[in-house]
């Protein structure tokens, strides 16, 4: 099934980690200057093959075609030079430097026998590539201060530099405000345009169908199905992506809030961040807490589990004040912190699955004498146990390291680690950013269950959606402010919008 | 906001240049204590004995900035010049072609630990440590524990003036000119950068990582050589603890310098420069206010260990203003 003025050809590509097959022999086609929706669960498959495209993995076996000849890249490097080029959900940039070196990095214009650089030059080049993406920055800005869309901007830029043919981009959208999606996607026509194929992975179905020429669905290391854009619906891919009808996103609300408080929030101030905050946490309850990057909503959490300090106000876990705290009596006294980036503050990714789950809870008297001496025999148990209970799927607990695990099943590491410690105020800080529609459910159901067993939850998000389907109620968080309280059965999204925009608005004249 | 966006700017700009403030204190401090502290010549004093350090602190600045570390430059130091002398004495080699000894050893010594390092992949504090007690081992061995001195016609070197100004300042303002250059306008400098913030989104970006941190660690060594021969110049001759704890000049001058030791940030110039300046004003500083002998070493450990905590807590508040400063944006 060779297409004509096809890119790309793999064919039957396999390869295995851990005894576990990322990919079971796939073979798939490409034609040139279109975009490709690549979908599919956590762990089915996609980066893998991605990556072996990218020459970040060799496969096991199999081969690729790339414009009509053989293609085995040995690194990264050899997939550059032949066009292809690989933007990783978390961006390949060096913060320290300049747009101009980052982008010019890996071969910079220079005076031909000292080696130095032709600074005018390479200033020149890179306002020209800014443009290509239009891009408005002076090309000596730190990328450190660039927001993650301009970030992704100068990655493109980079990619286009090298006159890449083929753009890999992984998740390119889940960082990113409603503005920089439609400019990314303006800019994602544009190359496909000038002939440039770009492969588009990414959860947001919709998004995907939106953008996308053809779709290709993967599910356990196969390619189930591919096809033009036309024959696909947001339902036919969630099918293929699972293997069987889904009728439900979200798990039936078990839990009720009860009166008893457990977290009581009251005046909390940290200057230029967190402004004035009152609100309380019931047994029992799910409470969601809206709002756009940059409200204050992740700081919120952070002031909350004791990371951060504030400057003002009352804060009341259980029954007793808390404040100056740090996170190890946060722990001891019942509050969990599921943060947003699992990569950086959630796990340690070379530590194996069972020493994550077993981080937080090392002190807890089931799993260590006088917190001291470790039982590795009830650590053991638990943490089987409980990946049991959150389908946690790895090949080995006690051997595999995190880095190893889908998205989905990493975040189940997270919060299994902090299951161990049995909380009783959990904060979830975006716990389903980027992993597929079936772990998504699985998170659900834990948060639901645990509510139901008299946990309270501080559910964080910005996807409004999830929130009316699991919270009792929602906050509304803008500018550092709480801008609205909407209890359920009054959840008026448009409302709820406007709360999240309002405080944005009059922030310009207040501050 | 906008007072306290102004408050906001002036600890920022505070923070971003701590070593030249730190710089200013200490000499103010010292200027205070000694009456004859500001006059040229004791500041030329000062520079001079601060440039073979200033040489060394610039080598290490580069695998400092690639996220290692080297603590072998003073045994590097003492076997380059162990290894030169012994030549001068045994094969009667002129000038020009001992210091090509001295530098070359230095080159091969510096070789070695880049070969353990990026090869063997042994880490850096290791390998470094092993090199270190071997390398004064070693020379140890050369000179049977004796010491051994150098000619006049080296020596006299070490006190010569080109156009005036002493010929190790000369040298050490060409090295940090040198350094600066390479860091800044060429492709390899902008790459240690690079490999410093990400070591694997380097990688990524097809820069060769094992060759950047492999030339930072010859140059290194290379430095170090250097910075030995010109100090041997001065000094007239290479005992047993020749170099000994100039690791921690060379470390402490660049990290007062602002050359951070998680790699990646900081600038040769004028950090390095004040750096070492800085370590040789506390000790002459020491000195000249006639400070109890046996206390020197507590007082200048005491000082440059305040500077680098100041630096590290530097380090964090920078983020943390940033931080706000980006989200009031």
């Amino acid at each position: 099934m060779i297409l004509s003025g096809e890119l790309i050809h793999f064919g039957n590509i396999t390869k295995e980690f851990f005894g576990i097959r990322a990919l079971a022999g796939i073979t798939l086609s490409m034609p040139s200057g279109q975009i490709v929706g690549l979908v599919g669960e956590n762990g089915a498959g996609k980066s893998t093959l991605m990556n072996v495209l990218g020459g970040v993995f060799a496969p096991d076996a199999g081969s690729m075609i790339w414009q009509g000849r053989p293609y085995s890249p040995e690194g990264p490097a050899d997939a550059t030079r032949e066009g292809i080029a690989f933007i990783h959900q978390e961006l390949n940039l060096f913060g320290n430097l300049s747009i101009a070196d980052n982008l010019f990095i890996d071969g910079f214009p220079r005076v031909r026998r000292l080696g130095v650089l032709k600074r005018g030059t390479a200033n020149r080049l890179a306002r020209q590539r800014l443009e290509a993406v239009a891009l408005e920055c002076p090309v000596n800005t730190p990328v450190e201060n660039l927001t993650p869309g301009e970030q992704q901007l100068v990655e493109i830029a980079r990619a286009l530099g090298r006159n890449a043919r083929l753009i890999i981009l992984d998740e390119p959208t889940s960082s990113l405000t409603q503005n920089e999606r439609e400019r990314l996607f303006g800019l994602m026509n544009e190359l496909r345009k000038g002939g440039c194929t770009l492969v588009f992975i990414s959860h947001n179905l919709d998004e995907v169908l939106r953008m996308s020429d053809r779709i290709v669905v993967m599910r356990d290391g196969c390619v189930v199905s591919t096809g033009e854009k036309r024959e696909y619906t947001v339902e036919r891919m969630i099918t293929d992506m699972v293997g069987r009808q889904i009728n439900n996103l979200y798990p039936e609300k078990t839990s009720r809030a009860s009166e008893e408080v457990l977290l009581r929030v009251e005046g909390l101030s940290r200057s230029g961040t967190v402004d004035d905050v009152s609100f309380v946490l019931h047994r029992g309850e799910i409470l969601g807490l809206f709002g756009l990057m940059g409200s204050g909503r992740t700081e919120l959490a952070r002031i909350l589990f004791g990371l951060d300090s504030f400057s003002a106000g009352n804060l009341e876990a259980i029954g007793r004040p808390l404040g100056g705290h740090k996170p190890a009596k946060s722990i001891s006294r019942g509050l969990a912190f599921v943060t947003e980036n699992r990569r950086d503050e959630g796990l340690l990714m070379e530590g194996t699955i069972e020493s994550n789950v077993a981080l937080a809870a090392l002190r807890r008297r089931a799993f260590s004498r006088w917190s001291v001496w470790i039982r590795g025999g009830a650590i053991r148990e638990r943490t089987l146990r409980t990946a049991g209970e959150l389908r946690l799927h790895a090949a080995d607990l006690r051997r595999q390291p995190a880095r190893n695990l889908s998205g989905g099943n990493q975040q189940k590491a997270v919060i299994a680690k902090w299951l161990l410690t049995e909380p009783k105020i959990l904060i979830l800080d975006e716990p389903t950013r980027g992993i597929d529609i079936g772990a998504k459910y699985e998170i659900y159901t834990i948060m639901n269950n645990l509510a139901a067993e008299g946990a309270g939850i501080l559910f964080i998000s910005s996807e409004l959606e999830e929130l009316a389907a699991t919270c009792d109620r929602i906050l509304v968080m803008s500018n550092g402010r709480i801008h609205g309280e909407f209890s359920r059965g009054a959840f008026d999204e448009k409302a709820i919008l406007e709360a999240a925009f309002e405080g944005l608005r009059i922030g310009g004249t207040k501050r | 906001m906008s007072g306290s966006g102004k408050k906001h700017t002036i600890v920022l700009a505070a923070l971003r240049n701590t070593p030249l403030i730190l710089f200013v204190l200490l000499f103010v401090c010292f200027g205070i204590l000694t009456p004859d502290f500001f006059r040229y010549q004791s500041i030329e004093n000062a520079v001079k004995q601060a440039s073979y350090i200033g040489i060394v602190a610039t080598g290490m600045a580069f695998v400092l900035l690639t996220g290692g570390i080297d603590l072998s430059v003073g045994s590097n130091m003492y076997l380059s010049t162990v290894a030169a002398g012994l030549c001068i004495q045994r094969f009667g080699l002129p000038g020009w072609a001992a210091f090509t000894v001295c530098i070359g050893v230095g080159i091969v010594f510096a070789a070695t630990n880049a070969l353990i390092i990026t090869r063997l992949r042994v880490i850096p504090f290791i390998a470094t440590l092993a090199t270190m007690v071997a390398g004064r081992g070693l020379g140890r061995m050369l000179l049977q524990s004796r010491a051994i001195s150098y000619p006049e016609a080296i020596t006299s070197i070490g006190s010569a003036r080109l156009w005036g100004v002493p010929y190790p300042i000369v040298l050490f303002a060409a090295i940090l000119a040198a350094a600066w250059i390479m860091l800044h306008r060429t492709q390899w400098g902008r790459q240690i950068y690079a490999v410093g913030y990400n070591m694997e989104a380097a990688r990524k970006a097809g820069i060769n990582t094992v060759r950047i941190s492999a030339t930072a660690y010859v140059l290194c060594g290379a430095f170090a050589s250097l910075g030995g021969f010109v100090s041997v110049a001065q000094l007239g001759n290479v005992n047993t603890g020749f170099g000994r704890g100039s690791e921690f000049d060379a470390i402490a001058a660049a990290v007062l310098g602002g050359i951070s030791l998680f790699g990646g940030i900081g600038s040769i110039f004028p950090g390095v420069l004040l750096g070492a300046v800085m370590i040789q004003l506390v000790s002459t500083g020491l000195v000249s206010a006639r400070v109890d002998l046996y206390l020197h070493s507590m007082i200048s450990a005491t000082i440059i260990f305040a500077a680098v905590a100041i630096d590290s807590r530097r380090t964090i508040l920078l983020e943390k203003l940033q931080q706000r400063r980006i989200q009031i944006e």
